[in-house]
């Protein structure tokens, strides 16, 4: 369908080692923009990425093991280690639905890979996510812990891992809600539903036996389980490595699937 | 005079009613039937059987009434919108001409702005930096360069986005309406630069209401209405019969 019209492509023959270089480029001027304009106007920049899942976590801390009395060790280590993965992806997701939407007047003027403004949003959260990692370390440190060798594989294959399944997610969020425009309250609701129901505040094992399977169609639920395993004990289950993957494989493609099936249309709906 | 960059051949342009859907899901379920049917039948149609050609190191100017579609001509050049039918071929570096501040990040200083947009438009971030001293030379924003765009005038926003565009190299420029901000001195200088542009060879398609810069620079102007190119010709009498018909409109 899109080749419709049949537009010669002899723009993109140029070079393709110039593409590959100005794709590159792009990804640095764009993530140096959020990274400037989040921790350029205040000193206390890094303080607030990693306010907003203290404060979280304190809340729960509060309600959890000092009101409900949980029956979790660490708790507050166990919490910290769950939302700040989550916090990723939360606000990755959250913020998708409006990027193209904010960029309207460069969409429907220059032709450049717009996918790009998804990736570079998912890699900014994903950086200041890998900057709250001492944060964690501060908490092992206060409950005697100290950080595995495990880590070192550990984290970046869950990095990527969860970078692929949030970057599907969010391409198939921003383009459909070109279309769609009321999508963003719906994906508020639904990551709200997603963390009570991702064992970030309670053990998987604190699930009934019989509703325990549910578990798997959430595709946070692996993996999230994954980090707070790594990050508690330094190990990963394979088993759950395997399923994660296979859910961000999915959401990649189906993200991927979607924009090149809709972004064509971009200039038109704008 | 035999050497066209961009070839219209029969292009038409529409598109589906979007805003039935655009009014989001939850409209588009309670009028589920109404909007599938103007979905699939209903087309918003722009214009129809448009074809021209452009020759190298042309200035074409196109104008109509607002919604004419001269928008949409140039959003086909850039290639952010496909042709419904018909066929088009461009061939060279299309730079378009953005509008006031589009591409700008309001707290990012003039230099930084300078690099996100030329890296947006094409170009790498070692292009960039060979030319940053030539852009800001040219933009006369030496005072405020390090300083965040937010208390620039409109006027020095379209400074910087001009002096952009004027060093991108660019084969082909797109410039929609964008001197109708900056002051008249500015826009004097844009119209110089853009007969720098014609004397380097630079292709040019010009979308403006106003008649006098489109017949100062243009060599040739298509003139849209009704959804069709009524006329493509030169700039002086198809200016004139423009204003003539637009005058017994009133």
């Amino acid at each position: 369908m899109a080749g419709k019209g049949g537009i010669q492509r002899s723009f993109m023959t140029i070079n393709a080692n110039r593409t590959l270089q100005h794709y590159i480029d792009l990804i640095i001027v764009l993530t140096q923009k959020e990274l400037k304009v989040r921790y350029k106007n205040s000193f206390f920049g890094y303080l607030w990425s990693i306010a907003h899942p203290l404060a979280f976590a304190f809340v729960f801390f509060i309600a959890f093991k000092i009101v409900v009395r949980i029956q979790i060790e660490d708790y507050a280590l166990f919490l910290i280690a769950g939302l700040f993965p989550w916090q990723w992806f939360a606000n990755s997701v959250n913020a998708s639905p409006i990027i193209f939407l904010g960029n309207a007047s460069i969409i429907k003027k220059v032709n450049f890979p717009r996918n790009l403004i998804v990736f570079t949003q998912v890699l900014q959260d994903m950086i200041h996510f890998i900057l709250a990692v001492p944060v964690i370390i501060l908490f092992l440190v206060m409950y005697d812990k100290t950080p595995s060798a495990g880590w070192l594989y550990g984290i970046p294959i869950l990095l990527c891992i969860q970078f692929f399944m949030t970057y599907g997610i969010c391409l198939v969020l921003a383009s459909t809600n070109l279309f769609f425009r009321d999508l963003e309250r719906l994906t508020f609701i639904i990551t709200t539903l997603l963390f009570y129901f991702t064992p970030i505040i309670y053990t998987e094992t604190m699930i009934p036996q019989r509703y325990q399977w549910l578990a798997y169609f959430n595709p946070l639920a692996p993996l999230i389980i994954s980090w707070r395993n790594l990050f508690l004990n330094g190990i990963v289950d394979p088993a759950l490595l395997v399923v994660s993957s296979g859910y961000a494989a999915a959401m990649f493609i189906a993200g991927y699937l979607v924009y090149k099936k809709l972004s064509w249309r971009f200039a038109e709906v704008l | 005079m035999s050497d066209p960059v961009i070839i219209f051949n029969d292009v038409s342009k529409s598109y589906p009613m979007y805003h039935h859907i655009t009014g989001g899901i939850k409209n588009f379920i309670f009028h589920i039937s109404k909007g599938i049917d103007s979905l699939k039948n209903k087309r918003y149609e722009v214009f129809r059987n448009i074809s021209f050609a452009i020759e190298k190191g042309e200035t074409f100017g196109i104008i109509g009434k607002n919604g004419a579609g001269k928008s949409t001509v140039l959003g086909l050049i850039a290639r952010v919108l496909l042709p419904s039918d018909g066929k088009i071929e461009v061939d060279g570096r299309v730079s378009p001409l953005l509008e006031l501040g589009a591409g700008f990040h309001p707290d990012l200083s003039g230099r930084e702005n300078i690099m996100l947009n030329g890296v947006l438009m094409g170009l790498t971030r070692k292009d960039v930096e060979q030319r940053m001293e030539e852009i800001i030379d040219f933009s006369e924003l030496q005072q405020f360069i390090d300083q965040p765009i937010r208390v620039y005038s409109s006027g020095m926003l379209a400074r910087l986005g001009f002096s952009v565009i004027a060093h991108l190299d660019p084969d082909i420029l797109l410039v929609d309406e964008i001197l109708a901000v900056g002051d008249l001195e500015f826009q004097k200088k844009c119209i110089a630069k853009m007969e720098e542009f014609k004397k380097q060879g630079i292709t040019i398609v010009f979308v403006s209401h106003s008649m006098a810069n489109v017949e100062k620079i243009c060599d040739r102007v298509m003139w849209i209405e009704n959804h069709e190119a009524r006329t493509i010709g030169d700039p002086g009498s198809t200016i004139s019969r423009y204003t003539e018909e637009k005058q017994k409109a009133l």
